[in-house]
Formats: C-alpha cells, structure tokens, sequence
C-alpha cells in the first residue's frame, strides 16, 4: 500500500476513500432508482380532478368504447379529451342533479372548458402519435393499464424513454391484432404464444422498429 | 462608365476591386482585398468565424473561467434532471368545433392585402391559433408560394406592441365612448356637406371598403378622401396618362418573354407582386426549350439585378438616359430635347440590348421601376408598343386598387389645406403619415392645425401619438374583408381568429363613420358582395365556395387596348455636377417601415448587403474611396434642403456617384424592436422628387456600429481548388462544361453528392472513409438548390423560422454572430468591385451521409437516423460546441443565451407545437423539416402505403417562388429528385472533404449575350 498511499495517511483517511466511493455509488443508484419509483414516476397514484370521472364506472361497467370520448386517437396524435358536449350528450339525460357534475354543467353553459389533470404527461420534446401506434396493433391496454378497473385516472407505466424502447426494440412482444386495440380484456388466443403472433402481426403490419432519435425527438 | 482609379485606393488593391486579381469569388470587399496575405486571410479567417469569440481564444483567465463555470453548471444540471415533472392541465374544448381534430392543424384560404395586389395565401391553423402562412396554390398571385412580407405578417398578429384598445388623449378609453363623442361631430360635418371632413388612408384594394368611403363621401359631398402610401405608382400612372391617355397599369407575363429588360425595378424580389412574376421567369429558366435573358440597369444591387445576365450599375439619371437610348433606338419619337448621349460602356450595352429587343419583337418586354419618371415610363410604355409586346408579354387593365389617384400631391394638398385650417376632421385609415409623409409636406405642423384628429391603426405609431383618438385596428388575420389581386381578381380576407384585443376592422370603423357604428363587418362584406353578385339564388353555394378557395373565380379585370399617343418626353436627367445622386428606395425587409416592429423581417439579413438590424447609405467602393469614407462612418447627407445623419455601408455593385438609402428605418413609436434601428430616410423626402435626386455629403466624424452577417459561418474553402459557386452557360453547356473544373474530379467523390449523373446511395468504392457504411435502404432525403432561380428574397429564411420556431437574438448578438437562421443565403461577388455578379447560394444543413458533426458529439445529441439525417436530440445537448466547430459548412447555430421568448403569452401563441422550442445552451439546425417527416411518414403507415413523391414538402420549399428548392426521397428513381441529382450540372459543397452531403447544388446558368463582354474576372 505504501505505493499508493503516503506515509501521512492513517486508517481513517484510507477508509474515507472507500467510503468515498460507496457513497457517490449509492447516491448515483438512488438517483437511478428514484427516477423509477412512484413519487418521481407517479405509478399507481390515483391523480385528483376537477370531476371524479370514473373509467371504471364508464369503461368497465356501461361498456363504453375508448373511442366514444376519445375521438381522434385513430387520426391524430392526440387521443384528445372529450369535450364537455361529449358528457353532455348523456348528462343531460341521466344524473341531470348530480352535485359531482356541477362542474360539467356549468362548464357547458358558460362554454368554459374543464381544467383536466394531466396524467401521461410526456415531456415537451418527445413527440408521441397515438393514430400510428393504433394503426400498427398497439392495445390501449399495453401502455395505460386496466383502466377499466381505475375509479381515478393512474398510470401504469414510467414513460420513460427506457420504456418505450422496450417496445421499440421488440414489438413482437406487445403488439396485438388492429381490431382489437380498444378491447381492455383480450387475451392471446388459445395455443398461440405472443411471440409468435407478435411476429406475424409485424409482418402483416409493416412494423418498423424504429429506434432513431427523431423517431419521436424534433 | 470609365474605370476610376482613385489615388486613395493602391493600385494592387485597385487591382483587385478591378477583378482583375484576387479571388474568383468573395463576400466582403475585405476578403476580396486581403486576399494576397494567407496569413492575414487565416487571421481575417477566424475573426470571421468567431468575431466574438477573438478575445476569448487569447486571453487564458478568461478560458479558465469558461471552464470553470462550465463545471459547476454541468453537475447543477445533472441535480435538476431529478425533479418530478410539474403538474398539467388540459383543457378540452366545452363544445369542440366542427371539422376539428385535436392535434391536426386545419388549413383556411385568406389574402394580404397590398397595395399593388392582394397574394391568396392558405393558413395553417392549430386549435385555433394561426401559425403559419402558406401561398394558396390556387391563387392568381401566390401559385402556393409567398414572399417574406406575408411569411413574417404572422408575427404581426401576435405583436406584444400592438395596441389593445382605444385611446383618447392618451387615456384609455372604449369604442362606445368614441360613438358618442364623434356623433355629435359628425352631424355637425353634415350641416356642412362635410366640407370640413378628411379621410386618409393608404392604397386601398378593398373594394367593399371603398364601396363604404364611397358612401360615407355621399353623405358628406363636400368631404376628401386622400390615398397616399409612400410607395405608390404615381409615376407608372402619370406615365400612362402620357402615353395612352388612361390610367391603366400593366400587367405583366413573363412566360411568354425571351428578353426582359428591367430599369431601376426590383421585378422578381419585391414583395407580393414578384411572388408570380418570379415563378413565371424562373419557369423559363429552367425551360430545356431555351432560357429567357435578362438585363437589369439599376443603381443598387438587388435581386433581379443579380438575378440578371447582364447588369449594368448606373445612377438614377445613367438609366434614364438608358431609357431614351433605348428608345431611340427602336424608333420611339422622343423628340428634339429627348435623346441622350450615352458613354462607351453604356453604347455597347444599349447596342446589344436593342438587337436582342428587335430580334425578339414581339416577345420581348421593358420595364421601368416606378422611382423612374413618368416620361421614362411613357418611353418604356412606347417601347412596348413599338416591339410590338402589348398583348402578348405584357397587358394593359385598370389598376388593381379601385379608386387611382396620384397620391403624394393628393397628400400635399391635404397638407396645405390642413395647414389652412380648412380641415376640422381628419380620420386616418391604417397610414402613418407623421412618419412617412416627405419632409416638405410639413405634415406634423399641418396636422395640428386641425381639431378633431382620430386615428385608427394596429398600433399607436407616430401618428396616434399625435391624435386625439387612436382606435385599435385589427390584423388582417383578424379580419373579414376582401381585396383585389393585381389582376383585379376578388380574393376574400377571412379571419383566423377572433381579434385578440378590442379592434375593430376598417369596415366596422368605416360603418362608424356612415352612420351605421354597429355593423359588423363580416355583414357588411357579405352583403356587399351578395349586391356584387346581383343576389343570385345559389348566393350561399356561391358564398361557400369563394370561402373555401379563397377568392372568386373569373373575376379578374378584363385588360383592355391601348392606343399609343403621341407625348412630349421632356429633356433627359443631367448629372448633377459635383453632387451625388440619392436614390431612396423601399427597403427589402421592411418596405415602407410598417414591418419595422417585427423581428424576423428586422434580424433577416437584406437580399445584397447581409445588413440587419438597420438601413445604410450605400455608397460603391469608388464613391466611398473619392469621399474617404468606409462602411460605419457617419455622413450627413443634405438633400432638397434637408439634412441627415447616416452610417455608410460600402456596397459593390453600387452605381458610382449613386447613394441609396432604404426607406423604413428610424421610427420612434413602432414598438420595442422597431424603434431606433437605422435612419429615417422620410426626414428627406421631398414631394417634388420623392425617390430622391441630387444631394451632398459631408464626413460628420463620428462611427456606427453596423451589424452586418456577410462573412458570419464562412465556410472555409481555403486549400480547395474548387469553388463553392460554380456557373455555367448554355453554351459551355453544349461543350460539357457544367461549371467550375473539377480539378480533383474523382469517381464516386461523394455518394449522394456531386454531380455527373452518379448514382446517389452510399456508393462502393469512395474515398476511404472510417465512418460506418450506412446502407440506405428505405428513404434517403436529400435537397437539390437550383442556383440559376434562387432570387435571394429571403422568404425562405423567414418561413423557415415560423416553421420551426427559430428565435430572434437582437442586433448586439448579430454583430457576435450568434444569428439562429437555419437557412442563410450566403451570396457571393464575382467580378470587378464596382459591377460585380452576385450569386446567391441558399445554406442549409447538408445532412453529410459521413458527418463530422456527428461523431465529435461526447453524449450522443446529434446522431445518424437510417434515412440519412443527421437528428438533432436537444434534450441530450449539454452544449460543447464541438459539433459546430466541426462542421465544414457552419450550419449549426448555438442559443448563447435564452434568445427564444418564454415569457410573453402573445408569442406562445405563433410557435409550431411540432417542434420543440429550444433554450439556451442548446445547439440547433435544419432538420429538413424533420416533422413534416414524420407527419408524412405516419400518414402513409396508416394507409399501408410508401411515402409519396410530394408528400414531404419543406418549408423553405414551400415557399419558394421560383421554386429553386427540391426535396425528396433520393432512393426514389422516379422522383424529382433524384432527377435532379442525376442532372450534370449537380454538385456537392467540399466534397474533397468526403462528407457526401445530401444536399446539393445545381451550377447557376446564366444566358449572357455574345455581344457583351463578359465582365472582367467572371
């Protein structure tokens, strides 16, 4: 050791280089690992809005098709939220006196729109299209979770660009037949392995694995 | 003109400006002079790259602090990445639009008004928010392509210097206030027919608004209505009534001419007239049938002048006499006093000209710009008829606007009547006359003569300051009307928004004025046009349909015969002995100083003398010389008895004993960017001689500091025997000379690159390379430039910036050169200093197959897609630099500071949500458009298909008028291009370097006359 290390330096100092070291390893794990965890990536935590929708109400119980609210998730890069006339078209029908659709109504008289909490925020310089992932057999379920099952909006995944690539680099993995990208209950077919329908369906689909950073970064 | 040869200028360097040595091509008259020196070329080199950066790279404490900081910021930025994303919200509409999708944009037809002819333009639309402006394909003016003005009128809308709302006395106030105030007034003017009444405006094209003035005038018969803007065609009108004895205005058909002839007139580069005209000629240019030839004669460099086979640099009263020459030569009667003697040069030029006019009869045109006097537009109007060119190049119709006058004595009588007090109302529709009215009018001082002074415009400029009422106009953007094309074509201005503000449009303020204060002027330009249409039963259908195109079809104005009569063409100009002559002239980027509050005309460099940020005196290098005085000297010009202070700008190409100055600087109320650039050219107007005449100037001693980008992102051609221009004839063409020899010609010198039809692709067996061999097997993107049609408008720089949300970085940083622009023109001189050729050649990124970019980057923020572009991942820069300091053609641009506006609400609202909005510390470039890319690419997935030819459209290709831009998927053997690649006049920018750019060049052609020889150097 005396190669390395000067006589000046006791047991204390030479510990306090390891130790050194363990910390600034530790805090970089933690700092890894804190990105991932559900205070940073909000997994699993029910979000507050401004009227309690209920997917679980709307989705699982009446049965109502992603596409019934979310008009352009097939043609644009916005699922879209539904305006205030889309509730409007049932609300004003049944539950006319709820007091939990006050806002609704009074955002339908007074043409001001509901203040929706964002919950699949993605960052400002990623550019995410939802009509492609749509079109290339991309199940609604594989990226938002069951939300047929969520009484309040939560997320299901990180969005981290880790995450998308796991999909990016292997579709084959996740993709799903086209006409069954809004069903929230599919399951693969008997005797059928994803991977193996995976394979097909890029194949029939023409899906890419496109990688590059301006796949989604301009 | 002879060759000076001033003793302030040594004979070697005289030499050189001469073109007899020195580089083929250059930038600056520096380079050009420098060049024997390598080293001090080297020196000249760097200050160039870096003009900031000199002291820096020399002085180590400095360094040490750089690296210091960049430390400390490196490890606070890794802190900051670790935070949870902010909360945020979205806001759904409560009843969603019909015909709307979230996150696609709509596009809607609409129109600018201009004075010369509305251009149909087609507006991209997110949510609601107008964004960007196309040309509406189906538009008689635009051909789907705009010029810079209409590009850049979207950040007029959003504007934070607007004004809001109505203002008395310079307190805030309403429009119902103004209601009941003015009514009173108002009904007092019609006890006395309105003889005490005066409406000013500029050039109205709006025929519906002049239908109300009309109206308004019937009430009040005693009342004026005067037009005056400061460009105007009073001379091309006086000219008119001179040669046929009616007011009509030509229009002009640039396909079917095989010799143009241009006098003192900017034809293709000026404004929404020239957006046709440049397409039609640049058609012709690129016609295998034959090209067109151009001369131009003018007396400052501009883009048609550059454009031109032969130029000629003469002072105003050189290119009348050029005119009678021309004249006389083809057997117009120009009368005892009319001819003019013309110097050698200038005879052997007339000569060839008027041969070529002759043997082209017929199909042939002359035009004269309207700073030339109405005689010589009579004589140009005559040359015309004698070549026979009346209906065939040119025609003749009424003019576009609906009422003619002749404006600047119109505005000179309303002077004087004012000053008489004869006027006890004066409204002012949308002008600006405290500003831009000749000095000799003594507007101001005329002005405040009168009681009641209400102004109504965009904003509160030098004269609503000076009004007792101002009322906020709204933007044409923001507004319902209409307005005639120049060929008198009915083009609907539709609103993309609501108005932001509390404006009102021309219509409901002119309402006010009839009596009707409440009308709204979507009503009253719909039943003006129901009337128009004599209330036909199918009007909604018929409604509709002009809505959904834009304008109304078959509704131009018929052009009529003219009869040539016979006109005194007085003396020709004579030469002021002693004295120079002043030419003042509209200015390339901000016209007549209305665009001076915006900051993408104000930062884009102008067309010739890559000035921003302020207007110059151009002086020629040999008037500058005789003077003693170079660029950013402070001179004081004296003209028609007025006085003026001014920074020269040394300017080749310049006419000797000429100086221009552009008008539309030195404003005091245009808002915070418009304010204090340049010199107000206005101040020394004067109505008798509006585009300038004789003047004197005196060294005042003191210096300004100009912001010139000329030589900023010099690309480095030292050591290369290639020239980055290359030009070509028709002729050399025949002899296989595509343009400059290719000294180091080699076989597959680059792969998608250079020329002489190689294929495009990575090809086998380059130069050696340790990049990866990138196989492109899907889309290959890549550009071909045409050299031989770029006008250098700039429009393309500008509808780069709204594309892709490029900021602004102010006068200070230019002079730093920090400017964002993705796409710069960097033009080139060739030739002899005072008649140089000019070349313009469209920079943008070269999107290199074996980038150096690339590869220098230490975290992966600029990498290789499949398709060939170089991506740009702004997330992941941490700001080195290296990648700009590797790049041989200096396309990267760095955010030195926080240049883009995240702060002012008004301007979130232009910005293109598919492009991130870059922050400081990030390094930027062209993409390509990457996201029209993607937009493209996802449309066709969906339908299972391949991207089409045509499907990708750049922005800087979209707007092109003469259409000099061509993109496309190089792996495609039947798309344009890779046509255009294949051509043998296709070639690549330092090649030798083996980057193999995608983006290439085809050599400028020029069609130059056997007769004339070609000027020296060249």
């Amino acid at each position: 050791m005396s190669q390395i290390f000067h006589k000046s330096f006791n047991t204390l100092s030479k510990a306090s280089v390891v130790l050194g070291g363990l910390l600034a390893a530790s805090a970089i794990a933690w700092l890894l690992g804190a990105n991932r965890a559900p205070y940073i990536s909000l997994i699993n935590v029910p979000r507050e809005q401004p009227v309690p929708f209920s997917h679980k109400h709307h989705v699982g119980g009446l049965g109502i098709d992603c596409r019934y609210c979310h008009t352009s998730v097939e043609e644009s890069a916005q699922a879209s939220i539904p305006s205030t006339k889309t509730c409007m078209t049932c609300h004003s029908q049944v539950w006319t006196n709820a007091a939990m659709l006050e806002p609704v109504r009074q955002s339908y008289q007074n043409d001001q729109s509901i203040p929706w909490l964002k919950v699949h925020d993605l960052p400002d310089f990623a550019y995410f299209n939802h009509s492609i992932h749509i079109a290339k057999g991309v199940g609604c379920q594989t990226c938002h979770g069951q939300v047929d099952e969520m009484p309040l909006m939560m997320r299901k995944n990180t969005l981290n660009m880790e995450w998308c690539l796991t999909c990016h680099r292997a579709p084959e993995k996740f993709l799903r037949p086209r006409e069954e990208v809004f069903n929230m209950n599919w399951t693969l077919p008997k005797g059928q392995t994803q991977e193996q329908l995976g394979a097909e369906l890029v194949e029939q689909y023409h899906v890419q694995k496109l990688t590059n950073c301006s796949t989604c970064h301009r | 003109m002879s060759e000076p040869t001033s003793s302030a200028v040594p004979v070697e360097v005289a030499q050189r400006l001469a073109g007899q040595s020195g580089r083929k091509y250059w930038k600056s008259l520096g380079e050009l002079t420098h060049d024997a020196d390598f080293s001090a070329r080297l020196t000249e080199h760097v200050r160039r790259e870096f003009p900031s950066q000199v002291e820096i790279l020399a002085d180590p404490v400095q360094r040490r602090t750089f690296l210091q900081l960049m430390g400390a910021s490196l490890a606070l930025a890794g802190i900051s990445s670790c935070t949870r994303q902010p909360d945020e919200h979205i806001l759904p509409y409560a009843k969603t639009p019909e015909a709307l999708i979230p996150g696609r944009p709509l596009y809607f037809a609409t129109a600018m008004p201009w004075a010369s002819g509305a251009i149909g333009l087609l507006v991209e639309s997110h949510m609601g928010r107008p964004t960007k402006i196309e040309g509406n394909p189906d538009h008689v003016a635009s051909h789907g392509a705009t010029d810079l003005f209409s590009q850049a009128s979207v950040l007029d809308l959003y504007d934070p210097d607007r004004s809001t709302t109505t203002v008395r006395n310079g307190r805030g106030s309403t429009w119902d206030e103004l209601v009941a105030s003015l009514g009173p007034d108002l009904e007092a003017q019609k006890l006395k027919g309105g003889a005490g009444l005066r409406i000013l405006s500029g050039t109205l094209n709006s025929p519906t608004l002049a239908a109300q003035l009309n109206e308004v005038l019937a009430m009040f018969p005693k009342a004026r209505w005067v037009q005056c803007e400061p460009v105007n065609r009073d001379n091309q009108r006086l000219g008119a009534l001179m040669s046929f004895a009616e007011d009509v205005a030509p229009r002009f058909d640039l396909s079917r001419a095989e010799v143009i002839v241009s006098l003192e007139c900017d034809l293709l580069a000026n404004g929404p007239e020239s957006v046709r005209l440049a397409r039609a000629w640049a058609d012709r240019r690129r016609s295998a049938a034959g090209m067109n030839r151009m001369y131009a004669v003018e007396s400052t460099p501009t883009g048609t002048g550059s454009l031109a086979d032969h130029r000629l640099a003469l002072a105003p009263s050189g290119i009348d006499r050029i005119a009678r020459a021309i004249a006389q030569a083809v057997g117009v009667d120009v009368g005892a006093a009319g001819g003019a003697q013309l110097g050698g040069e200038e005879q052997s030029f007339v000569a060839a000209l008027v041969k070529d006019l002759k043997a082209q009869a017929g199909k042939s045109l002359v035009v004269a710009g309207e700073p030339l006097s109405p005689q010589v537009h009579a004589l140009v109007n005559a040359i015309n008829v004698k070549l026979g060119n009346v209906g065939k190049t040119l025609h003749f119709a009424e003019p576009a606007a609906p009422v003619s006058v002749e404006q600047l004595a119109s505005l000179k009588r309303l002077s004087e009547e004012m000053a008489r007090r004869e006027v006890e109302i004066l409204v002012i529709l949308e002008a600006n006359p405290v500003y831009d009215a000749p000095a000799d009018c003594e507007f101001v001082a005329a002005m405040q003569q009168v009681p009641l002074r209400v102004h109504f415009g965009t904003r509160e400029d030098e004269t609503g300051v000076l009004c007792h009422w101002h009322v906020p106009a709204s933007h044409f953007l923001e507004t319902w009307s209409d307005a005639r094309a120049f060929d008198g074509s009915l083009s609907i201005v539709q609103p993309l928004i609501a108005p932001l503000y509390a404006t009102k449009s021309a219509h409901e303020f002119v309402s006010l004025l009839a009596g009707k204060p409440g009308a709204s002027g979507y009503d009253t330009l719909r039943e003006a046009w129901k009337a128009r249409m004599g209330a036909p039963a199918d009007f909604e259908a018929r409604w509709q349909r002009a809505l959904h195109d834009g304008f109304l079809a078959d509704s131009a104005v018929r052009t009529r015969e003219v009869s040539l009569k016979k006109f005194d063409a007085g003396a020709a100009s004579v030469t002021p002995t002693g004295e120079l002559e002043l030419a003042l002239r509209p200015d390339p980027s901000l016209h007549d100083g209305r665009f001076a509050n915006n900051g993408w005309l104000q930062e884009v460099p102008k067309p010739v003398s890559k000035l921003t940020w302020d207007n110059a005196l151009y002086l020629s290098p040999q008037t500058a010389a005789d003077l003693d005085v170079e660029s950013g000297d402070v001179v004081e010009v004296t003209h028609a008895g007025r006085k003026l202070k001014v920074a020269v700008w040394v300017q080749p190409g310049q006419a000797r004993g000429s100086a221009t100055l552009h008008m539309g600087f030195g404003r005091t109320h245009a808002g915070k960017l418009g304010n204090g650039p340049g010199f107000n050219a206005f101040a020394l107007r004067n109505s008798a001689m509006p585009w300038g005449g004789p003047a004197t100037i005196a060294r005042s001693g003191e210096t300004y500091k100009l912001a010139c980008a000329q030589e900023h992102h010099d690309m480095d051609a030292m050591g290369f025997e290639r020239d980055l221009v290359r030009e070509s004839t028709p002729a050399a063409f025949a002899r296989g000379e595509y343009g400059a020899p290719h000294l180091h010609a080699k076989p597959a010198e680059s792969a998608a690159g250079a020329g002489h039809g190689e294929k495009p692709g990575h090809a086998e067996g380059a130069l050696i390379t340790q990049y990866p061999a990138y196989k492109y097997e899907g889309y290959a993107w890549g550009m071909v430039i045409d050299l031989s049609t770029c006008v250098g408008c700039n429009a393309c720089v500008v509808a780069c910036q709204a594309e892709n949300n490029i900021p602004i970085v102010g006068k200070e940083q230019v002079a730093r050169g920090r400017e964002l622009h993705w796409i710069r023109i960097d033009r080139y001189f060739t030739g002899a200093a005072h008649n140089p050729r000019v070349v313009f050649q469209p920079i943008v990124c070269m999107q290199c197959e074996n980038a150096p970019c690339e590869v220098v980057c230490p975290v992966g923020a600029t990498v290789h897609g499949p398709e060939g572009l170089n991506d740009m991942v702004y997330n992941r820069c941490i700001g080195t630099k290296y990648c700009s300091n590797n790049c041989p053609y200096k396309v990267r641009r760095f955010n030195f500071l926080l240049y883009s506006d995240f702060t002012t609400p008004s301007l979130k609202l232009q910005r293109n949500p598919d492009v991130s909005v870059r922050s400081r510390g990030v390094m930027e470039k062209c993409t390509y458009c990457v996201q029209r890319i993607s937009q493209a690419r996802i449309d066709a997935k969906r339908e299972d298909r391949a991207i089409r030819d045509g499907d990708v459209v750049t922005a800087c290709q979209q707007v092109c008028p003469a259409q000099a831009i061509t993109f496309g998927d190089i792996n495609d053997k039947n798309s344009v291009v890779h046509r255009q690649k294949a051509l043998p006049h296709n070639y690549g920018l330092l090649t030798e370097l083996n980057t193999a750019p995608r983006t290439t060049y085809l050599s400028r052609v020029s069609n130059p006359n056997a007769d004339i020889p070609q000027v020296a150097g060249s």
